[in-house]
């Protein structure tokens, strides 16, 4: 247990030291959502209706952005065998590897999030609901990333390549993931539905993401 | 006749669409298939085939071409190995 | 499927099976096509443009049957280790792809007419785009890899990951489409397909599936000879290199 808490912590202080690695997925959600009402025009009563919509869709891309670096960096210098033939087993270090990525880039995006809703004139009583929705939904986008990532190590165009496997797997998150903020079907409960299944979806890929990444960084290592 | 009424172009379209991608993935694959089998050929005829692979019947043998020379390509790991070489 | 692991008994087999599913094809296909454009009636609500029916189902039956082959396969390769396994799921990939597409394409040309539009975003379609992303990412991914050994792990890895999702895709995206849908939508086909469109249905979906099978035998058996000539180009490589030294 404490070797396992002791690589998240490297793994969380190693993001955040690298170079504005999260400063970046941070400053690529700020131009993603800014430049979506410079295409769309500035009718607030319009981006007010699909700013959930943009703030997903942002956030997804964001995160994806910075999946390549879940296992990349240890991959390149040898660190990856060396955990690979070491005490934990190598679901549990790429399960790490992800909560680590949620910790240290979904997590700031899930806080930059309402600032930028601001800016597309999300309604302020929806707020809680987003964070609320992104704090369920993110472990999801961090582990499935996490199987995208595990799939391309060290290969070129990884990041494309990334993108295109991992964003069909999106789909269902990203759907949830608006319902929960803004329900288009009215009533007192109707966020809860899409938000526990936002949970569901998130519980299940932290359990089952890992068991898929490690096979496949087995197959990477060999 | 064929009658297929007011929407007749989308119809026609809609096979035709149909027709040519059924066409192209059949062709595609048929190539493919050919172009593997001539290849193989071709290195059959230079004499490298594989240690399971039969001898030809002809007694005018070249040289080169012994049966069964032709080992399972020999498993050496390359000095890069995470080059993406494939391996054979 | 254990006596067919054997490469060499897998070709033999497939040359003898070829020409027989060739012939059954070319008549399936072909009294298909008759009774789909001469036999079958129109339909009461959509007219003649029923007849788009005839490839659209067929193709969007084939690509899913394409996936859960390829999701098969996957367990083949990862939990069995079947020799043949991921041979099987490269060469399903483009040939499903390519149904899925024709599906999506005839679909939206059967939207036009009835629903005024190329393109809807309605459950099916969606779903099916979805499909097509999902072989797209497949496909990327061996052309990707240069070992065929971690391509081939890495492709079982990501179809199964695929497939799970799959239901999971399909219900989101189901979901998604009744919200934003008003509430009478207008079924493709109809909720009740009248017996004298199904048989010309079903008999172009005999016939197309028996062209997958047809398509991915040989697809099969020209990827078996291309890894063998690959095999024999390292060994005359080795050997001009050898008679150099």
């Amino acid at each position: 247990m404490r070797t396992a808490l002791a690589l998240l912590a490297r793994d969380v202080k190693l993001a955040w030291r690298e170079g504005g690695a999260v400063g970046v997925a941070l400053g690529f959600y700020l131009i993603v959502v800014v430049i979506t009402p410079l295409g769309l025009g500035p009718d607030l009563n319009l981006l007010g209706r699909i700013a959930p919509g943009i703030l997903w869709v942002g956030l997804l891309l964001a995160a994806l952005l910075s999946a390549g670096r879940i296992f990349e960096n240890d991959y390149e210098d040898g660190t990856l065998d060396v955990l690979a033939t070491g005490p934990l087993p190598l679901s549990v270090v790429a399960g790490i590897k992800c909560l680590a990525h949620w910790l240290s880039t979904c997590i700031p995006l899930v806080l930059l999030a309402p600032v930028l809703g601001l800016l597309l004139n999300l309604p302020m009583g929806t707020f809680p609901s987003l964070g609320l929705a992104m704090l369920a939904g993110t472990p999801a986008v961090s582990f499935v990333a996490g199987i995208g990532a595990s799939l391309t190590l060290g290969l070129r165009r990884s990041g494309l390549l990334l993108a295109l496997l991992v964003i069909p797997l999106y789909v269902p998150i990203l759907i949830f993931g608006v319902s929960a903020i803004t329900p288009y079907v009215s009533g007192p409960n109707s966020i809860w539905p899409p938000f526990l299944i936002l949970c569901a979806l998130s519980l299940a890929s932290v359990v089952l993401a890992p068991l898929a990444a490690a096979a496949a960084l087995r197959s990477a290592l060999r | 006749m064929l009658d297929l009424g007011t929407h007749a172009s989308f119809i026609i379209a809609a096979y035709g669409v149909t027709f040519i991608a059924v066409g192209a993935l059949v062709f595609a694959t048929l190539a493919d298939d050919r172009n593997q089998r001539r290849k193989l050929a071709e290195l059959e005829r230079l004499g490298i085939r594989r240690r399971s692979a039969k001898a030809p019947p002809s007694p005018t043998v070249k040289t080169l071409a012994k049966p069964k020379t032709a080992k399972a390509p020999t498993k050496r790991k390359s000095a890069t190995p995470r080059a993406g070489k494939a391996r054979s | 499927m254990i006596s067919l692991a054997n490469p060499s008994r897998f070709l033999s087999l497939v040359d003898r099976v070829v020409p027989w599913l060739s012939a059954l094809v070319a008549i399936l296909l072909g009294i298909g096509l008759y009774m789909s454009l001469f036999v079958a009636p129109p339909d009461y609500q959509q007219g003649e443009t029923v007849k788009i029916m005839f490839v659209h189902v067929p193709a969007a039956w084939l690509g899913m049957f394409g996936y859960t082959l390829i999701a098969i396969a996957a367990l083949g390769t990862l939990i069995w280790r079947h020799p043949l396994a991921d041979v099987a799921a490269k060469t399903a990939a483009p040939i499903g792809a390519t149904f899925t597409f024709i599906a999506l394409v005839t679909g939206s040309l059967w939207g036009k007419p009835m629903w005024g539009t190329y393109w809807v975003w309605d459950a099916r379609l969606t779903s099916m785009l979805i499909l097509l992303l999902l072989y797209l990412g497949l496909i990327a991914l061996w052309q990707a890899i240069d070992e065929p050994g971690r391509a081939g792990r890495a492709a079982a890895i990501l179809g199964l990951v695929g497939a799970i999702n799959i239901p999971i895709i399909k219900f989101s995206v189901d979901w998604w489409n009744t919200l934003h849908q008003p509430a009478s939508v207008f079924r493709m086909g109809g909720s009740t397909i009248d017996p004298s469109l199904l048989t010309p249905l079903f008999v172009m979906a005999a016939g197309f599936t028996a062209l997958f099978v047809l398509l991915h035998l040989i697809a099969m058996r020209a990827e078996i000879l291309r890894r063998r000539v690959h095999a024999l180009q390292q060994t005359q490589v080795e050997r001009a290199a050898l008679a150099e030294a």
